[in-house]
């Protein structure tokens, strides 16, 4: 009884964590299932099909290969412009400072469904076509601030003193910011990109709205949630998620062994 | 990571880094704009820009043939909030509901991530953060299984009876999870839990355990230690966990559809069907309009309310 009072918020916290998990589990063994009907909802037998052919199905790789090019372009364009404004935000005074601040946070802030809309009565307002650089541009904006966020973070808690060492070691500017100070930054910008990209690729609510017929790979698992749901959908699921996992434990080990002879 | 945005905000407007206010001269006094512009100009033509014309839609009139014109109907707003108010109250107590189940189920998670993991802690971070490398829409799918009305979790609940006490209060109906008010909640609650763990994790991890000792020191029960101590210390990553849990949650349209029925839409479902299907672009926009302005009424008030006590 003692232990069970000691231990509660563990117990409870590894409930929590079991709740996380569980749609996971779901996922990864209902992409071996063979389902009866069109939709992929209930377990009928063991089959390994999906995972022979993962792009049995009509369209979804296809849908695929265009959120990863939009993930990538999102997040090369919005790593760049976002460390951009980290740097303008850390390093200088300048005016307008709280409005650019405020610029920044309130897409945060602001309800998908509420960016979505409004950014569509623009493009229509415009008569854009809407397809693949209309969700680019949506995806640009709303990846920035977060961008913003992670950089400004890592940048604010460099040691200024560093980039003065190297400038009286006769750095110029150019091989201070190069050698010095890109580097310490360097883990601020990948948390900021890996962000980014995780958020274009999963990205659903201002796709849907700005995508026109374009189909990216959330609006393909829409969709087939009307239509049928094919178990390639779960085997991408698993896929995704192993291999997400395997580079995280991966990069950190190799953390861990750069780290070592430092400490 | 952005779990962590809202207090990093909070303690940005703060007093500047002291290496600011390094005086520049000549052309390099224009640098810092000459970095912010490009972004911040992407920023105002497709984020500020689409808020105006967003503005001028709901106030105009008119069919898709023949085109919408400004006629400063303001009326617009009153038919859409006289028609759909169910669907906003809706909105507002799901999120509120899911945001509170989010606190109740995250903050242990939370602690023990905190407190209690060990050399186990980046492994238990990794797993709360690993289902977002799982799109949520196939994420959220699952849930029809593990719901699903001939499944284990439907059967248990029916055989505890506590499905009889869950439809008396109205939250299900007729012996099953799937298409009612639970089951969007529950799939709210579940996919913005991590944002809820995260900035809470943050700032428990911040508390000096020498904090604890003291309280047990000074004769302080384990639940008084919670209350006085470690509760008030991690007020900042509630405030922010509760903001980063509300707000999308509110604004959301995939759980409402996957989970629900059409007795379970809300104002996001609305916003899309108005935009996509009805075309009705005035409405719409009202609508829209109406929900970002009454989220930020809410946030602000409720920072407000936060920060004079335990935020500053």
């Amino acid at each position: 009884m003692r232990w069970l009072r000691k231990n509660l918020v563990v117990i409870a916290g590894l409930l929590t964590l079991a709740y996380l998990l569980l749609p996971n589990a779901v996922v990864t063994v209902f992409s071996f299932n063979k389902p009866k009907g069109r939709f992929n909802y209930e377990w009928t037998q063991f089959s390994t099909d999906a995972w022979k052919h993962p792009c049995g199905v009509a369209d979804m790789c296809g849908s695929l290969s265009i959120s990863l090019q939009i993930a990538v372009w999102a997040t090369l364009v919005s790593t760049a412009l976002g460390t951009m404004i980290a740097f303008a935000l850390v390093r200088y005074r300048f005016r307008a400072r709280g409005a650019v601040n405020s610029l920044i946070f309130l897409p945060m802030a602001m309800p998908e469904v509420v960016m979505a809309a409004s950014l569509l009565t623009l493009f229509l307002n415009m008569g854009a076509r809407l397809g693949f650089w209309t969700i680019l541009i949506a995806h640009i904006m709303f990846c920035l601030s977060f961008v913003v966020t992670a950089v400004k973070a890592r940048v604010m808690s460099m040691d200024p003193r560093l980039e003065q060492a190297a400038q009286d070691l006769y750095a110029g500017p150019a091989q201070t910011f190069l050698r010095v100070t890109l580097p310490i930054a360097a883990p601020g910008i990948a948390a900021g990109a890996l962000l980014a990209f995780a958020l274009s690729f999963d990205d659903f609510i201002i796709t849907n709205f700005n995508a026109g017929s374009t189909v990216t790979f959330p609006m393909f698992v829409w969709g087939s949630a009307q239509r049928g749901t094919p178990v390639q959908i779960n085997v991408i699921g698993t896929a995704m998620f192993l291999v997400a996992v395997v580079c995280v434990v991966v990069g950190m080990a190799a953390g861990r062994r750069r780290n070592k002879p430092a400490a | 990571m952005s779990a962590a945005t809202v207090t990093e905000e909070a303690r940005q407007d703060a007093p500047e880094p002291p290496e600011a206010a390094k005086p520049r001269r000549g052309r390099g006094r224009f640098v810092p704009y000459w970095l912010l512009l490009p972004g911040l100009l992407w920023l105002i033509v497709f984020f500020a820009l689409p808020m105006i014309y967003q503005a001028s839609t709901s106030i105009q009139q008119g069919s898709l043939e023949d085109g919408f014109k400004v006629t400063w109907h303001f009326a617009t707003y009153w038919d859409a909030l006289s028609e759909y108010w169910p669907q906003f109250v809706r909105s507002v107590a799901y999120a509120a509901c899911a945001t509170v189940l989010c606190l109740l189920l995250g903050y242990p998670l939370a602690y023990l991530i905190a407190f209690r993991a060990g050399r186990w802690r980046n492994l238990v971070l990794i797993l709360v953060i690993a289902p977002f490398f799982t799109s949520f829409l196939i994420r959220t799918l699952a849930w029809k299984t593990i719901l699903a009305d001939g499944g284990p979790v439907v059967g248990t609940l029916n055989s505890l009876h506590i499905l009889d006490v869950t439809t008396w209060l109205g939250i299900t109906e007729g012996h099953r999870i799937l298409a009612t008010p639970l089951a969007v909640v529950c799939g709210l609650t579940y996919n913005f839990l991590p944002f809820m763990i995260l900035p809470l994790y943050t700032s428990l991890e911040r508390i000096d355990g020498r904090l604890h000792e003291a309280a047990g020191d000074l004769y302080a029960s384990p639940g008084t230690t919670f209350r006085k101590v470690t509760f008030p210390l991690s007020m900042p990553g509630v405030v922010s966990g509760t903001l980063l849990t509300f707000i999308p949650a509110a604004g959301d349209y995939v759980n409402a559809d996957l989970l629900g029925s059409t007795d379970t839409r809300m104002i996001g479902n609305v916003i899309q069907t108005q935009f996509l299907r009805i075309l009705d672009y005035p409405t719409a926009a009202a609508l829209s309009f109406i929900l970002m302005a009454a989220i930020l009424a809410m946030v602000t008030f409720y920072i407000r309310r936060a920060g004079t006590e335990d935020l500053v």
